[in-house]
């Protein structure tokens, strides 16, 4: 059994002369809830819809839970949550998630007693006999997500799942996506809501353009601070004995700025500094949120989408 | 299989409770009513108290072509408009992505949909054929005759609509399926026209661009070969109605128009099966 849920080789989606996605190569492995981060036009929904078999790949492959893009069996073992969900709005909430569940291939009391649990896990039992044309937009994708779930996926592609949610809502996914992970499940997250992100995710690839440029675990983010001196010497012999203590050490103008792996490692620098005879004027450390490691690696050219 | 008869189950229920069928059949029923008024009161109710006089049944052949004539152009409607956003709406709307998601193979979603809609075609054209065919007998005591023959090339053209506009609700939208769908109608009912004139000048030219017109949209040759069937060999020979076509087409355009339907299914099939959704 391969080990990987996902692994893409060169992905590539051309639109006529429009390249939605250059070149995706990407390994996740199983269990892992893996955050996927783009500004919009990015290629990230192209992508997603390319690994469930909606969108012909141009080139390159892709194999999920260790079958090729669209095996139907292996459809049969995940979710999906649609960017836009929309459905088929006439259906009550029981019937959409009934007719969800058959087409996974289950039947009769086992998927019931699913959709009862699942109705009143995503807090819509009370209204699992109103149309869902009738639901407001939070309800619609609370309904979205228990249909993602229905079959008890091995692996859950969840685009933007908590753009039509309310806080209390938002609360809710981060919990099913932890009910997830407890349960081994891998959970592929399109989000614009780098919060979210944060609080759910192992793992994050940032793209652009179509292209994978960067990939960040998360533990390395909260384990890693960033520290800013400003010294009254900052030549060559400063700066390497600095790596001792520290990585990515440059200077910016006057100000040296190098990254450590704990909070712990300050007073040791500055211990350093001051034994060399060098006058420290500031110091300060902080933790790089998300966000700022997003914006550094789209890049200033960036344009909000 | 069993994801088409869930597609199928899927494509009912939403027919039915977006009002499609209850819809359909209220039309039916009140062009039914109007059928039965205008009988009433056009002078043929109770004609079989006494003996027919030819005249009489050929007056009562007409009224009921008439109304054969339209529920033919009902039918139409219905074959057009139950299908044209059935793939073009809910690939737009993003619905279709849940759904093909799943283990369900495209052509049992394409087959599933078609199923429920030839199926509800059937039963539009036994309600409103029989409907008018009944009260006839009933109000006038006409009968009409080789009448499932009938029923069954209406069938066919209402197949051949409901086929080409699903084969069109895989790359066009909405609207656009409609107004190609539409136009496939109009095409071959002008290529009718065009046939029967050229039959009646002898201009053999004008004659063959009809039937060129009809293999490539059959749909009007299929009706024409029913209003053929459904009257006396007499008056169809002598043309003694206006529903009697000069130019009646062969059993060979029945064979085309069924390979038509469906050719025009698997260009639907093959075309949704690579269709970005």
């Amino acid at each position: 059994m391969s080990t990987a849920a996902i692994e893409t080789r060169a992905l590539r989606k051309q639109f006529g002369a429009t390249v939605a996605v250059s070149d995706l190569s990407l390994c996740i492995p199983r269990g892992e809830v893996f955050g996927f981060l783009g500004p919009n036009g990015a290629g990230k929904t192209t992508s997603v819809k390319m690994l469930l078999g909606l969108v012909e790949p141009t080139s390159g492959g892709a194999t999920l839970l260790g079958a090729p893009i669209g095996d139907r069996r292996t459809r049969a073992r995940m979710g999906f949550l649609p960017e836009h969900f929309r459905f088929h709005d006439s259906l009550t909430g029981r019937e959409f998630l009934r007719i969800h569940g058959r087409l996974l291939g289950l039947r009769g009391a086992p998927l019931e007693r699913r959709i009862d649990e699942l109705l009143a896990r995503v807090h819509l039992l009370d209204a699992e006999h109103r149309p869902l044309r009738h639901f407001s937009k939070g309800m619609v994708q609370r309904a979205g997500l228990a249909q993602a779930l229905i079959g008890e996926p091995e692996l859950v592609f969840l685009d933007e799942p908590t753009s039509g949610l309310d806080p209390l809502g938002r609360v809710l996914v981060r919990e099913l996506i932890e009910e997830l992970r407890a349960r081994g499940a891998t959970v592929f997250l399109n989000s614009h809501l780098l919060g979210e992100v944060e609080a759910t995710c192992d793992r994050v690839a940032f793209v652009k353009q179509g292209r994978t440029v960067h990939e960040l675990s998360l533990k390395e983010l909260t384990t890693s601070f960033d520290v800013e001196l400003e010294v009254d010497r900052t030549d060559d012999s400063t700066l390497s004995g600095l790596c001792a203590f520290a990585h990515d050490v440059r200077l910016d103008g006057s100000v040296i700025r190098l990254r450590v792996k704990s909070e712990n490692g300050v007073p040791d620098i500055a211990r350093w500094l001051v034994g060399q005879g060098i006058g420290i004027h500031a110091i300060g450390s902080r933790r790089k949120s998300l966000e700022e490691w997003f914006i550094e690696v789209m890049g200033e050219d960036q344009v909000p989408g | 299989m069993p994801g088409l008869l869930i597609i199928a189950q899927l494509t009912w229920l939403e027919a039915r409770r977006r009002r499609i069928v209850f819809a359909a059949l209220l039309c039916g029923i009140a062009f039914l009513l109007i059928f039965a008024l205008f009988v009433y009161f056009s002078g043929h109710y109770g004609r079989h108290a006494s003996p027919m006089s030819l005249l009489g049944q050929i007056q009562l052949q007409i009224v009921t072509l008439a109304g054969l004539y339209a529920v033919n152009f009902l039918v139409v409607a219905l074959a057009v408009m139950l299908p044209v956003d059935t793939l073009s709406g809910e690939i737009a709307s993003g619905v279709m992505q849940t759904l093909a998601s799943k283990p369900v193979r495209r052509a049992e979603i394409v087959i599933g949909k078609w199923l429920v809609y030839w199926v509800l075609l059937a039963a539009y054209i036994v309600i409103l054929a029989g409907g008018v065919v009944l009260l006839m007998r009933l109000l006038t005591g006409f009968t009409q005759h080789h009448l499932p023959v009938a029923l069954a090339l209406m069938w066919l053209e209402a197949s051949v609509l409901l086929c080409v506009t699903i084969a069109g609700g895989v790359r066009f939208s909405t609207v656009t399926n409609g107004i190609v769908a539409f136009a496939f109608y109009v095409v071959a009912f002008f290529g009718g026209w065009v046939e029967q004139i050229g039959v009646m000048l002898g201009n053999v030219n004008a004659r063959y661009i009809g039937t060129a017109i009809s293999l490539v949209s059959p749909t009007d040759a299929l009706w024409r070969l029913a209003m053929h069937l459904l009257q006396p060999p007499v008056m169809a020979q002598v043309q003694l109605t206006p529903f009697s076509p000069a130019s009646v087409p062969s059993a060979a355009m029945v064979w085309w128009a069924v390979a038509f339907a469906i050719g025009m299914l698997v260009v639907a099939v093959r075309g949704f099966q690579t269709r970005a959704l």
